[in-house]
């Protein structure tokens, strides 16, 4: 039997083994959290926020995935996200513009960083770690330029717009009081989850996204098929760009404030969900469904941590780290052995 | 740009030699914000001698406080231009590391209670304990990097998060004060000297990386691993050990930081203490003119950086520019730093100094 599994595992791509690890490894925290947690964690609600307080890492992961895929790495959609918050408040509260306007404005700043970085990366070939770290901290200094205080948005297109709850119909439950509560969604969510089938579709299905993994595991032999690495690699950063844009919109909508702190080590969290998800850092393997479980798992460990009493605010940062560190060495480890087998 | 490569440059002699050095890559720069600042307002270079609280002389101007808190850039910059030379990758948690640096050398202070009336250890242990911790630390991410084969930045990543969360928890996330005088000799002035003590710790530090290059095979194993990990292999050297040594090196440097930063204070602020400083050391051994992806680098250059980044930041303060503000012009010069010393950019701009040259002749 074992025989039969081991040749199994090796038929299955590096892309579907590390994807199938975060799947199990998800399901079975979340079954744990629920035998040991109870209460919370069994009602439907329990899912349902942790995917709208995490819509907006959802996006920034599916960007990060990306570039990650290409053998880049994007770390200022952080900082652009903080940016984004803070104009967009600034506009509406203090200019009183609209909110298809602010949309606008929110997917244009991403596009900026996305063109700059990415023309910084692939056409002038500078290591994407320069680059978007000083996008962050461009990001991060523009924000208090913009606007030193935080602020709540009380503009009423807006909040109407922030308060819409979409009604998941069947997954309610009853609360203490016997009263029957509907299980709801905010829009972000839906927006996140049209950007991860897209993002899927795009990656599995479309010339571009076979070229992102073909850049990603070897530019050299993807140069020499005719791929034209550089306008990839390009792409790669500008979507990241334009969905850091909209990820950054909907962490506004969600939060509904600017602070130059908000999204403080977002960037973090985005590559420990795409790195939890299977993504290579050394590019080529990855997969947004993978992404997806990753912010699941990552938030279902902060909830597990901070519902089990060690809510001081450095447990979570702490984690997050070892999490992260675990799923690198494993990945680490795997790779090594695997490469050992083929070339036996 | 290295001396052996131009002994047949066009621009005349020692000077044209001169330019194409390494180190004069940041002099420029430095000379560029000197001639800045003098246009600006010459203020800038004014010195003046004079005594603070406790009737002791110091000397105080801005070209003090450049030399004064560059002192913990330059220690940096040695450990950061070790790691990078011999990684390819640049360590982004040295500041989050100094917290916890700091943070033990203040527990060993301390003991339990968090505002004791005398110290309850001799500096030089806690000191040697943060040394200890720093560099345990340091090896951490050197095993992460050397032997798992995480990128550095990545690898450095996971304590940039969780670093300033451990410093915390050291001290169950109090704010320990130190009352004993002796500690803030480290950080201001020992009484007596006009001079900041942190730039002798800093000159200390300069003179012990020298001798150790000078003397010992370190510079050229660095290097050589640097530049091709494998042939450095085959030619009996053990990569996998000289990488975690840059990293434990970087750590004893952290640590000599978090000496100084918490001298400074006599206390510590977990979430404050030596911010964004990681992005000033990489910035450093760039401006030093060190290839970022590894290899050759040259210490001296490095340093000077340091120095230059200091030049820059107490002159955007001068200019009134809030700190919050900072990293964005900081980024920048970044920005613009890396441009200019892109391979391709310079390709590009040889390309057509040389098409300039054969218009010349003809």
């Amino acid at each position: 039997m074992s025989k039969g599994f081991g040749s199994k595992i090796k038929n299955i791509s590096d892309t579907n083994l590390l994807l199938t690890i975060t799947i199990v490894v998800f399901f079975l925290m979340y079954i744990g959290a629920m035998i040991f947690q109870g209460e919370g964690f069994l009602k439907p609600q329990a899912l349902f926020n942790i995917l709208n307080a995490n819509a907006a890492l959802i996006i920034l992961s599916c960007g990060m995935s990306i570039v990650m895929i290409t053998g880049g790495i994007d770390i200022s959609v952080g900082g652009v996200t903080a940016l984004i918050s803070m104009c967009c408040a600034v506009y509406l509260d203090k200019a009183g513009g609209n909110v298809a306007v602010s949309v606008l404005i929110a997917i244009l700043i991403g596009l900026g960083f996305g063109l700059v970085q990415g023309f910084l990366v692939a056409y002038l070939e500078i290591q994407p770690f320069i680059v978007t770290l000083a996008g962050m901290f461009f990001a991060r200094g523009m924000t208090t330029i913009v606007n030193t205080e935080p602020f709540n948005v009380s503009n009423e297109a807006f909040v109407a717009l922030k308060n819409t709850r979409i009604i998941v119909p069947g997954m309610g439950s009853v609360n203490r009081l016997g009263n029957y509560v509907d299980a709801y969604v905010e829009i972000g969510v839906i927006v996140a989850i049209l950007v991860v089938i897209v993002m899927f579709c795009v990656l599995k299905w479309t010339k571009l996204g076979r070229n992102f993994y073909a850049v990603g595991g070897n530019s050299q032999s993807a140069l020499m098929l005719g791929i034209n690495v550089k306008r990839t690699k390009f792409i790669a950063h500008l979507l990241c760009g334009v969905l850091a844009g909209i990820g950054g919109f909907v962490y506004f909508l969600h939060v509904g404030s600017g602070s130059p702190s908000h999204a403080s080590g977002a960037e973090m969290n985005a590559i420990a969900s795409s790195i939890i998800g299977g993504t290579m850092l050394t590019g080529g393997v990855g997969n947004i469904i993978g992404t997806f479980f990753g912010v699941l798992s990552l938030s279902t460990i902060q909830n597990i941590v901070s519902s089990a009493g060690l809510d001081q605010a450095w447990w979570t940062g702490i984690t997050v780290a070892a999490m992260l560190c675990l799923f690198l060495v494993v990945q680490s480890v795997v790779m090594a052995v695997r490469k050992k087998g083929s070339v036996k | 740009m290295q001396t052996n490569e131009t002994k047949n440059a066009g621009v005349s002699g020692f000077f044209g030699r001169m330019i194409r050095k390494q180190v004069m890559i940041p002099l420029a720069a430095l000379l560029l914000l000197f001639l800045f600042n003098l246009i600006m307002d010459p203020s800038f270079f004014k010195i003046e001698l004079g005594y603070n609280s406790a009737g002791n002389p110091v000397l105080s101007g801005f070209l003090i406080t450049i030399l004064d808190s560059g002192s913990e850039l330059a220690i940096l910059a040695i450990g950061m231009t070790l790691v990078t030379a011999a990684t390819g990758g640049q360590d982004i948690s040295v500041g989050a590391t100094t917290a916890i640096a700091g943070s033990v050398l203040l527990r060993v202070l301390c003991g339990t209670n968090s505002r004791p009336e005398t110290l309850q250890a001799p500096i030089i242990v806690a000191f040697l304990a943060a040394c200890v911790v720093a560099m345990l630390f340091g090896a951490f991410n050197g095993v992460l990097v050397a032997v798992f084969k995480i990128q550095p930045m990545i690898a450095t990543l996971i304590l940039y998060t969780a670093g300033r969360s451990i410093a915390a928890w050291i001290n169950n996330n109090e704010l320990p004060v130190v009352s004993d005088e002796s500690l803030t000799y480290f950080g201001e002035f020992i009484p007596g000297i006009p001079i900041p003590t942190p730039f002798f710790i800093a000159v200390a530090c300069m003179i012990v990386i020298g001798l150790v290059l000078k003397f010992t095979n370190l510079r050229l194993y660095t290097q050589a691993v640097g530049i091709n990990e494998n042939s450095s292999k085959l030619n009996g050297l053990n990569p996998v050990f000289i990488k975690i040594l840059s990293f434990v090196i970087l750590g004893l440097c952290v640590a000599v930081v978090g000496l100084i930063k918490v001298a400074r204070i006599s206390t510590i602020n977990y979430s404050v203490i030596a911010k964004d400083i990681e992005m000033d050391a990489i910035l450093a051994v760039a401006l030093g003119g060190n290839a970022l992806s590894g290899g050759k680098f040259n210490m001296t250059a490095s340093i000077i950086g340091a120095y230059v980044i200091q030049c820059l930041t107490t002159t955007l303060y001068k200019f009134q520019v809030r700190s919050d503000a900072l990293p964005a012009y900081k980024a920048i010069v970044v920005i613009v730093l890396v441009i200019v010393s892109a391979p391709v950019v310079r390709e590009k701009f040889n390309a057509f100094m040389a098409k300039r040259k054969v218009k010349e002749a003809a």
